[in-house]
């Protein structure tokens, strides 16, 4: 496959600029010749001009795979169509940190990558001008060409590349960077590099990679999770045809490492699968079989009335604001388990030859997978390679690593090549599941229509003070800082159940609660939610301190603009209701109207969501970017109306689509998009459209029946009138 | 036991036992990896190939189920003038964003535009009802089959 052919020329790494590292290719000469120039990690002209750059970070969907690279060839001055991009192995001595998660591709590498296209250039640059004997100030570049305006000379990159390779590398901190106003790549419209591929069913996927002399794998794990086994029958697995083995894997107690489970190895996954049917695997008990999703609400019910584990903020005197207020609201918010849902079940290939380890994973995050497999198996970190393979779907799920860790051990055991599949079961029983939540709250407003007092009681997972893997909030998180009385206790119910980051981890869950409690508050103030939202918000254009600081005014802004967008204040068709909210995440100010329409029977049709976003100066690919909004949104409206996991007895229930439904097209409403420019450095976009989407529903289904959802998923059965 | 298949106009041999999906058989045996495995029980559409022009999971089609019929898939379906005008609406609207899904909804889609050449908003959400997209590219599905099928799509 294409990702399996990389590249390896031979290379010394130099240290350059603000901690970032880039490779320096010293190819031997005959090879410069032929092959062009190398001018750093990312960088290789071609004599034909073409340029290859790599795409740094694990491509899931969410297109960096296109977008880094339109980073460094706009500084490069090269034209896209000259570009070809290859996706770099797991490499940080190179790359630096490589990984998907937390919309960071952007905001870490707007700067850097840009500088590593501007260094490029400069170097071929310098060799032209060594070349004509003329100052470098004296050239300039356009389209992959070097120009001496006063002599009229020219030169292409292609022919100048060997050359280039051997420049010195500037300092990246103070390399010329382009002037916004000439960009030609960033800002445009550009498809994703492997459209063609994609649409054409090429092999691109970690469950297409095959190997000379592979085998197919499946590991079954119990459903309790990290239950030891107890029995497997191995002989009858191994008598179905095809299969060349069956053993039972230890494993450990971690639920981040390698868990207890039996692989069946066979020349088919088919095969490997019957012969799985045939295990009858039983399992030793465990103390989370006792753990049910009724058990943690009965539990977060009976907490909520309890002196709070721990206050994790507390401004004011919320107890004195609440009982001086002109109204006061109650309302006990509660969330599921969700799963991720890949569509491309977990996966990885590995080969396991003279001590060394070889890995193909669709992973989103390498490296912890590295160091969990090298600690596993007991070698060396570096006896490891990597490749990364295009994703079929990430959304969190692959910044774990236990399908790498499994295939890696399998591998060894049977010592030939081994494709590790997941069955669908496998994958929806086996996840970090974004983790439930109950959140209690009083809230109470004033005699001029505002908030003066707001008290939530979070009842999460955890043990010990400590939230479990993505089961927290901020004690900044919104309203926080906005509020003279606000108070946020927080009480754990100790979890057996792995959880972990979803798309917008804790913001998924928290903007909903509190998107729909202003707007509760909204009503019992008899105020327009968007007018309420905005008086909240307030004058001040930044609110908070540093980092953690919340630009009110730009979220004031894109509130503001969703409305005049959605023409907030219409009168909507009878039964319609248009619902708002809006939330800050990963860096980007999001505001989005929901307008639904509610029949008697209870169903819910989505009529049509506005989005109004601000993620600073530049979009820099806006067909990219468009897609992961629509893509987020209707994600989200997904995980409102259906998604649930259920534990029962410590296992998940739901194992597939029919149990756990995913939005189809016919539910798909239209998505308007506004994006508002304003002057920061670009941030990312892979998770804040989704968040503010659950609660503008929700609130659009309370202006339409005047029922109010505070459990997700909603239950249409509630909204039913006739 | 062998089985003698016609995928993409060429006749192909595997040696599976005949309740073997389709799916695993052109993958594993045959090593024609554009179908993918999404679910296997028929509910996600990522396994669709055509057999004998209609849009079929192979996942839950047992091999030896479809004899002779002439299979096509995602490698194929660029042979048909449908199949090429859905592949490049697909492109020029850049569709996709990780994938995986695509092939099932290219193969789909075509099925869809073969019968109704110029479909409806309802008949697309029934015929394409069948199939999951998980990053969720429903609107720029529905866009790329208006301008396939030579409708304008609506903003
Ligand atoms: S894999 Fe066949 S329908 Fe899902
Ligand atoms: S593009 Fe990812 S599942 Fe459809």
């Amino acid at each position: 496959m294409a990702d399996g052919t990389l590249p390896t020329a031979s290379r010394r790494e130099v240290l350059a600029g603000a901690g970032l590292v880039i490779g320096f290719s010293i190819a031997g000469k005959g090879e410069a010749a032929e092959t062009g120039g190398k001018l750093n990690a990312y960088v290789q002209v071609a004599p034909d001009n073409t340029v290859t750059i790599a795409a740094k970070n694990p491509e899931i969907g969410q297109g960096v795979k296109t977008m880094l690279p339109m980073l460094i060839a706009e500084e490069l001055d090269v034209d896209w169509s000259a570009v070809r991009t290859r996706q770099a192995d797991s490499d940080p001595a190179a790359y630096g940190r490589q990984f998907a998660g937390g919309s960071m591709a952007t905001p870490l590498n707007w700067d850097e990558l840009r500088r590593v296209g501007a260094a490029a250039r400069v170097m071929l640059v310098a060799a032209a001008a060594q070349g004509w004997g003329v100052p470098a100030s004296e050239c300039a570049t356009a389209s992959g060409v070097v120009h001496h305006k006063a002599s009229g000379r020219k030169a292409t990159y292609g022919s100048l590349a060997a050359k280039a390779a051997e420049a010195p590398v500037p300092d990246l901190k103070t390399v010329p960077l382009k002037d916004a106003k000439d960009y030609k790549i960033i800002g445009q419209p550009k498809r994703q590099v492997d459209t063609a591929a994609i649409v054409a069913g090429k092999p691109l996927f970690g469950i297409d990679v095959t190997l000379p002399g592979m085998l197919y794998a499946t590991f079954e794990k119990a459903p309790v999770f990290g239950a030891r086994v107890a029995s497997a029958d191995l002989a009858a697995a191994k008598r179905v045809k095809g299969v060349t083995d069956a053993f039972v894997v230890e494993g450990g107690e971690s639920l981040d490492g390698l868990l207890p489970g039996v692989a069946v190895v066979a020349t088919s996954w088919w095969a490997a699968r019957k012969g799985r049917d045939r295990l009858a695997a039983t399992w030793a008990d465990h103390p989370t079989g006792a753990q049910s999703s009724a058990a943690f609400e009965a539990r977060a019910v009976e907490l909520s009335t309890q002196a709070p584990g721990k206050t994790e903020r507390n401004d004011g005197d919320v107890a004195a604001a609440l009982a001086g207020a002109v109204k006061t609201v109650e309302a006990a918010y509660a969330y599921p388990f969700l799963a991720h849902a890949n569509l491309e079940p977990q996966n990885c290939t590995a080969r396991f030859k003279d001590g060394k380890l070889e890995i193909w994973a669709p992973t989103q995050n390498p490296e912890p997978g590295r160091q969990l497999v090298a600690k596993t198996l007991g070698i060396a970190p570096e006896a490891i390679t990597i490749h990364l393979i295009r994703c079929g779907g990430g959304f969190g799920r692959r910044l774990s690593n236990d399908y790498m860790v499994e295939a890696a051990w399998i591998a060894r055991q049977v010592g030939a090549p081994v494709k590790l599949l997941w069955t669908r079961e496998d994958d929806m029983r086996h996840d970090y599941y974004r983790p439930a939540g109950w959140h209690f709250l009083k809230g109470g407003v004033g005699a001029s229509g505002e908030i003066v007092g707001w008290h939530d009681h979070f009842v999460s997972l955890g043990q010990e003070g400590a939230f479990a893997r993505s089961a927290g909030m901020s004690p900044t998180e919104f309203p926080a800082r906005f509020l003279a009385n606000y108070r946020y206790d927080s009480s754990l119910i100790p979890c057996g159940v792995p959880t972990g980051p979803l798309r917008a981890p804790g913001s998924n869950a928290i903007a909903f609660v509190v998107q729909s409690f202003i707007d509760e508050l909204a009503h019992a103030a008899g105020a327009d939610p968007v007018a309420f939202r905005l008086k909240l918000l307030g004058d001040k254009p930044v609110v908070g301190e540093g980092a953690s600081g919340y630009a009110a005014g730009r979220m004031a802004a894109v509130v503001k603009l969703v409305a005049e967008k959605s023409g907030w204040g219409r009168k909507p068709p009878k039964g319609h209701g248009l619902g708002v909210a809006f939330h800050y995440s990963h860096l980007g100010y999001f505001a989005e109207v929901v307008e639904v329409a509610v029949d008697p029977g209870g169903a819910i049709k989505l009529v049509k969501v506005w989005v109004a976003a601000d993620i600073g100066r530049h979009v820099i690919n806006p067909m990219g970017a468009l897609n992961q909004v629509e893509g987020s949104v209707l994600d989200g409206l997904s995980v409102a109306l259906h998604q649930k996991i259920t534990i029962e007895n410590g296992a998940a229930a739901e194992s597939n689509f029919g149990d756990y439904p995913l939005m189809r097209i016919g539910e798909a409403p239209p998505i308007e998009t506004h994006f508002i420019k304003s002057d920061h450095s670009p941030t990312g976009l892979g998770e804040p459209a989704l968040p503010p989407v659950l609660p503008a529903l929700c609130n659009a289904i309370f202006a339409a029946t005047g029922k109010r959802i505070r459990r997700l998923p909603i239950e249409t059965e509630l909204l039913k009138t006739a | 036991m062998a089985f003698r298949l016609n995928v993409n106009g060429k006749t192909m041999s595997a040696d599976v036992d005949g309740d073997t999906p389709l799916l695993w058989v052109l993958r594993d045996t045959l090593g024609v990896l554009g179908p993918k495995y999404g679910c296997g029980i028929g509910a996600c559409g990522a396994c669709t190939v055509h057999v004998d022009g209609a849009p079929l999971r192979s996942c839950s089609t047992p091999v030896e189920a479809v004899g002779a019929a002439k299979i096509v898939t995602i490698e194929g379906v660029g042979a048909d003038a449908v199949g090429k005008r859905v592949q490049e609406a697909w492109i020029e609207l850049d569709v996709a964003q990780c994938g995986y899904c695509q092939p099932g909804q290219i193969m789909s889609a075509t099925a869809l535009l073969k019968a109704k050449p110029r479909p409806s908003d309802a008949d697309i959400d029934e015929a394409m009802g069948g199939n999951i997209c998980r990053c969720a590219t429903y609107t720029r599905i529905r866009a790329a089959i208006k301008k396939a099928s030579g409708q304008a799509a609506e903003a």
